[in-house]
């Protein structure tokens, strides 16, 4: 694929000698470090506390309704915990996890740059991101906030006696973090490739963050601005949303959704981009359509930002307004569509070997189908009536956003994992994890669907005894999910230590990140690489590689 | 010279680099106002003659003095940047200071304003009085115009501040012959932000001042 030098035969015997891991151990190394690989792991660090934090919350309301009187805790307490599990979830796990985690990691390596356009201002947003973190985590453990993550006015402007200032300074700031991120992943893929490497020899992982990233830089500082607004409401007590004092709560929720809805594409693309790579590799195949999937991704980012009302059908919008919003809701679904045929016409005859990252890409692959077919029948406006507000809509946006962006995220922990670390974890454990993820997710969120067509509206402490037998069933599922997530925590920490090292490229994938030794060293390159091919030559790779998988 | 950080492969490409990431920037900042403005824009055609009435108490003449003296201060921008791309350090200098000046004074100009609405009890908030005209005008809405017409000023004068700290730095760095023809990005950074900020204040004139006069 490029002119680089082999391994050495020095690094074989002895392993890496010199590696960003290894480049220091003090805390002030890893604290101030513009390497953007360090910050990765600084990103990856945070994201698993946030995950956690979120889960947490999740298991406990998960547990209070087993019985339909609720088991555990006070109503009052219960919206707070669904709020805290949706705000940090959404805010400091979801959004963060692929591009500030993998994107950080990867972007510089794939195209065979030394670092990102701007590595000070990288490390700042990981500061930035702490500081929100750290607001929302006082917020929603300390008090609590009990407006649902949505924030919607006036509820949470004029009425709600909660934390919602602390909360909504939290997303604020951690908003200028999610800017610079997407305005680094921007600038860097433009101007930083390595010679030779066209926009179209660019790995499919790159298009998509490139994409988020435009959702990043443009969707964000509308949501910011709308909480700064609600802030400034709360405060002032002057009508801005608030309905009695002249103000339009619909404002609120449309500038909330012009950027909360593209904020989904922000999860799933990178997703996307992962599951492209995982596909392409353990096919042993170039993948099908590389035109199609890398604009279907532009074309995701672009008409995302067109399609926001759709959460607003019954809110009493203009109806020709919800007309339109639920007619480009559906041209959506068309390059997401796009990616999961020219997916599976890769997997058609390829040699395809089931490793774990080849598990999550497969499960990503069926879940966010479900997830995105149930949001075409949201996307009707006459269906979406019948269930707004109920456990369907639960389960379909659970079905994109863990089943699709976590199943990914976690996906590409395990395909890199030999990369960041230089260690190869136990396949045995993994791929037992995977199954159990897969298994509690659909058990968790399959009876919410049901529930939700049968009219159990969402965010109730309480609900009809009929709705038990389901509500055990998502629970028990739940129980699962969470052991499932427990697992790669326990066995990734493992293989730090004693797992076998991997050499610079165990699968063996194509891309530039695979030609660095394993972890890379701090300055990614020794020589800049020259790219002469396309992406996914895996048709060119020697006869004795194509069945190492 | 200017300095090759480690991350780039050579000058050209960290020029470049600098300068399209304040393009990007600039597209981020877009959205910001963006936000405020589309409000705005929507309670104005809500409430069109509160937000009228509100209107005529702005100081027009201070306003237009302002938007004059903001748009030389771009003016000043260009030509520095125009003298150190020839060379002429001096120069530079001198229109860095001359932006600085301008800067200040409008946002002097503008805390006048300030003090002015604040003293007719125009700040919103507990100490607001309006006693309206015509009984068609609620006061609220009038108030909500305030609101805005303070957030949206406020947030300008917020860049204006940010971007007259960035010139004050350049201004000394250009003291200490720092730029030449070959290198003097920060300076085409900073003028493309400062003609930003220049351009929301071309917007927010008309929306806040003169409409409706």
């Amino acid at each position: 694929m490029s002119t680089l030098a082999p391994a050495p035969e020095a690094e074989k015997r002895h392993g890496p000698n010199r590696n960003y891991l290894n480049a220091g151990y003090t805390v002030r190394s890893w604290l101030l470090s513009t390497d953007h690989k360090r910050v990765a792991i600084l990103y990856l660090v945070a994201v698993t506390l946030f995950f956690f934090v979120g889960g947490a919350a999740a298991v406990l309301f998960r547990i209070h309704l087993l019985t339909p009187g609720g088991l555990l805790v006070q109503p009052e307490t219960y919206n707070k915990l669904f709020t805290a599990h949706g705000l940090v979830m959404v805010f400091f796990f979801l959004i963060p996890s692929i591009p500030a985690v993998l994107g950080n990691f990867l972007v510089p390596l794939m195209i065979g740059a030394k670092d990102m356009a701007f590595p000070r201002l990288n490390l700042a947003s990981w500061y930035i991101f702490m500081a929100g973190g750290t607001l929302m985590i006082f917020a929603t453990v300390f008090g609590g906030v009990d407006t649902g993550w949505t924030f919607y006015t006036p509820y949470s402007s004029m009425f709600s006696n909660s934390n919602v200032m602390l909360a909504a300074l939290g997303v604020f700031v951690a908003g200028f973090s999610s800017i610079l991120t997407g305005l680094n992943f921007v600038v860097t893929i433009h101007k930083m490739r390595a010679p030779g490497l066209t926009w179209f020899r660019l790995p499919l992982f790159i298009w998509a963050i490139y994409a988020t990233g435009i959702i990043m830089l443009l969707g964000t500082p509308v949501l910011t601005m709308a909480l700064a607004l609600v802030g400034i409401e709360r405060i002032l007590r002057i009508g801005i949303f608030d309905p009695a004092l002249g103000g339009d709560p619909l404002l609120f929720q449309h500038l909330f959704w012009f950027y909360s809805h593209p904020a989904v594409y922000i999860m799933v693309l990178p997703s996307m981009g992962v599951v492209t790579e995982i596909v392409a590799c353990f096919c042993r195949k170039r993948i099908f359509g590389y035109g199609f999937i890398a604009v279907s991704s532009l074309a995701i980012a672009s008409v995302g930002f067109l399609v926001w009302g759709h959460h607003m059908f019954v809110s009493g919008q203009s109806m020709y307004g919800g007309m339109v919003f639920s007619f480009l809701s559906f041209l959506v679904a068309i390059p997401s569509a796009i990616k999961v045929f020219n997916w599976t016409a890769t997997l058609h005859r390829g040699s395809v070997s089931l490793r774990t990252p080849m598990l999550y890409a497969l499960g990503f692959i069926g879940l966010f189908t479900m997830g995105g077919c149930t949001g075409l029948m949201l996307a009707a406006m006459g269906v979406d009536i019948h269930v707004t507000g109920t456990y369907f809509v639960v389960a379909h946006f659970h079905y994109i956003m863990v089943g699709g962006a976590v199943m990914g995220y976690l996906g590409g922990i395990h395909f890199w994992w030999p990369k960041m670390t230089g260690r190869l974890y136990s396949e045995r454990w993994s791929v037992l994890s995977a199954i159990l993820i897969f298994i509690g997710f659909n058990l968790t969120f399959f009876p919410q669907f049901v529930l939700g067509y049968l009219g159990m509206p969402r965010r109730y402490y309480a609900y009809p005894e009929q709705f038990q037998v389901l509500n055990v069933l998502s629970s028990a599922g739940a129980s699962i999910l969470g052991g499932g997530y427990l697992l790669p925590f326990s066995y990734l920490l493992w293989s730090l230590k004693y797992g076998p090292r991997a050499g610079r490229n165990p699968w063996p994938a194509t891309g530039l990140e695979w030609k660095t030794q394993s972890p890379p060293e701090t300055e990614n390159f020794v020589v800049t690489p020259v790219v002469d091919e396309e992406a996914y030559a895996y048709h060119l790779l020697k006869e004795s590689e194509l069945g190492t998988a | 010279m200017a300095q090759l950080e480690m991350s780039f492969e050579n000058i050209e490409q960290q020029q470049a680099t600098s300068r399209f990431g304040m393009w990007v920037f600039l597209a981020t900042e877009m959205l910001f106002f963006g936000a405020l403005l589309l409000g705005y824009c929507i309670y104005r055609i809500e409430y069109p003659n509160a937000f009228a009435a509100g209107s005529e108490h702005l100081n027009l003449k201070l306003g237009t003095i302002n938007t004059a003296i903001l748009l030389s201060s771009s003016l000043t921008v260009a030509l520095g940047l125009r003298a150190i791309q020839l060379g002429r350090t001096r120069s530079l200098v001198y229109f860095l200071a001359a932006t600085i000046l301008l800067g200040s004074v409008f946002l002097g100009v503008k805390g006048t304003e300030y003090f002015l609405e604040y003293k007719d009890g125009f700040v919103p908030g507990a100490s607001f009085v309006y006693s309206s005209p015509s009984p068609g005008i609620d006061p609220h809405h009038v108030e909500m115009f305030f609101l805005f017409y303070f957030i949206l000023t406020s947030v300008h004068a917020l860049h204006m501040a940010i971007g007259l700290g960035v010139f004050s730095v350049l201004l000394v760095r250009s003291c200490r012959h720092r730029y030449s023809a070959q290198d003097h990005e920060a300076i085409e950074c900073a003028g493309l932000y400062w003609h930003f900020v220049d351009i929301v204040w071309i917007f927010l004139y008309p929306l806040l001042y003169l409409m409706g006069r």
